[in-house]
């Protein structure tokens, strides 16, 4: 098999962290799992948000994770795809309105 | 989409040896799975034991006018099994001499069974409380011959149960066959015109959910929540409750699963979602299933895998409550379907919603 940086079954591990931080990974996990309970915004709609940035941060293991997540909330492939091209709009959004702090910096040094 | 039964195909899954060796050797790569016999140990649950019988669920035959893809009884228009008036005749025997309060029939398409509504007549006069059909929907719409079941169900206030994978047609026809969305909810519409489903009806119409792939089935509260809203936007049907099922890795879901590669992340999402305040209610604990030439089983999916009672007693023309109740219940490692997450029978989660983990 050939060797690649992720491996999907290191999900699977992902609870592992507390091993050499149990303090610091427990909290971690608390702090986790109260962001994606019920709240004013619903689990399914959370799940959708994480989707995204899911995307944006381009973590496989995160990707995979909400995928299934997203599938298991009923959540079509459209409003899955529609949720991807929210977080593509803001992070490309985001790199192009720098663009006016690169605008500000050249007129000023070649005003 | 299947087109033909693994039986037809002529399938090594067909065969319920060639499952169990797959379930108890797994195929895994990475890690092995524990067993269910341990798991259930560690919170001394084992022997899983038989409680007083409150539901009988009988499997009136394997014959279906669907071939679904996730069929756990590779159910489909070629399967001849078959249950008799005369094995019929011996149940109502038990359910009038039994304490189960609830009759459940399942199949296959029940209502291909030739003496279907002979059987529902003489069932229904015999005092169960809630008397269920699973219905597959598509069946009311097959042929001329089943149009009038919503009429036919409304006469002896059957409890239809209805299998409807998802609100939208995409992910239903996937599952169960391109047209099955369109028939179905021309068939929930039917029953609710006759009264079936309306908020204050004692017309009994429950949705089952199970997931359209190898993933677990979400909250079941919030996806009733959300089948109720689209279901009444987009097509004007109510029903009742929703009942959230887990695929078990039996037949046909688990060629899919093999055939798919997802045998192994599925094995174990099951463990990693195993909660063992859901072992306590497992449907086999309250439930005989029957099987269409009589024999007993302890649920509808060790029938699949040919797992017969422990107890002397085999067939339903032996029937003694007695010596089936505190019986040892078989099982395999297909019951951590049972056990994930808010649990899993054929009337929903086995715990209610706040001591689930979603
Ligand atoms: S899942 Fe139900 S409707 Fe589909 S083939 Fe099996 S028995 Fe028939
Ligand atoms: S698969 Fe059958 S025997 Fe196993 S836990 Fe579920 S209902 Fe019980």
């Amino acid at each position: 098999m050939s060797k690649t940086y992720y491996d999907p079954a290191d999900l699977r591990k992902f609870g592992n962290i507390t091993e050499w931080s149990e303090e610091l990974g427990n909290k971690f996990f608390e702090y986790y799992g109260k962001v994606f309970e019920e709240g004013a915004l619903t689990a399914r709609e959370k799940s959708l948000i994480a989707l995204a940035v899911a995307h944006t941060e381009q973590c496989p293991y995160c990707i995979d994770a909400y995928s299934k997540d997203t599938l298991q909330r009923g959540v079509t492939k459209e409003e899955m795809m529609e949720a991807i091209h929210v977080g593509a709009a803001i992070k490309s959004g985001a790199t192009l309105v720098h663009g006016v702090q690169m605008m500000n910096k050249v007129n000023k040094l070649d005003g | 989409m299947a087109v033909k039964s693994l039986k037809k195909q002529g399938s090594d899954l067909a065969q319920s040896n060639k499952q169990l060796e797959i379930l108890s050797n797994g195929i895994f790569q990475s890690g092995e799975l524990p067993t269910f016999k341990n798991k259930i140990s560690e919170t001394n649950q084992f022997p899983l034991k038989a409680k007083k019988l409150e539901i009988l669920q009988i499997n009136v035959g394997y014959m279906c006018n669907q071939v679904c893809d996730h069929c756990h009884v590779d159910a489909g228009p070629d399967r001849k099994e078959i249950m008799t008036r005369d094995t019929m005749r011996q149940c109502l025997e038990v359910i009038k001499n039994s304490g189960a309060h609830t009759l459940d029939l399942t199949g296959g398409a029940p209502e291909m069974n030739p003496d279907f509504r002979w059987f529902v007549e003489e069932a229904a006069k015999v005092g169960i409380k809630d008397f269920i059909v699973r219905s597959n929907l598509t069946i009311i719409r097959a042929n001329k011959k089943y149009y009038d079941l919503p009429e036919f169900f409304k006469k002896h206030n059957v409890h239809v149960v209805s299998s409807m994978p998802h609100w939208t047609r995409g992910k239903t026809d996937k599952q169960r066959g391109d047209g099955v969305f369109d028939k179905s909810i021309k068939a929930l519409q039917e029953l609710n015109a006759v009264g079936y489903g309306m908020p204050n009806s004692d017309l009994r119409l429950d949705l089952v959910y199970n997931p359209s792939g190898a993933f677990l089935p979400g909250d079941q509260a919030s996806m009733e929540k959300d089948f109720k809203k689209a279901l009444l936007e987009d097509f004007n049907i109510q029903f009742h409750n929703l009942f959230a099922i887990t695929n078990l890795p039996i037949a046909r879901f688990l060629d899919y699963l093999i055939a798919s590669e997802n045998y192994e992340d599925y094995m174990f999402s099951l463990v990693e979602a195993y909660n063992p305040a859901a072992v306590k209610n497992v449907m086999c604990t309250n439930t005989l299933s029957i099987s269409w030439d009589g024999y007993l089983f302890d649920c509808d999916f060790n029938q699949m895998l040919e797992l017969p009672v422990n107890s002397k007693v085999k067939h339903i023309s032996e029937y003694n409550e007695e010596l089936l109740e505190g019986r040892n219940i078989v099982i395999s490692q297909h019951c951590y379907g049972c056990t994930a997450g808010a649990g899993s029978s054929c009337q929903g989660n086995t715990i209610p919603a706040e001591a689930g983990i979603s």
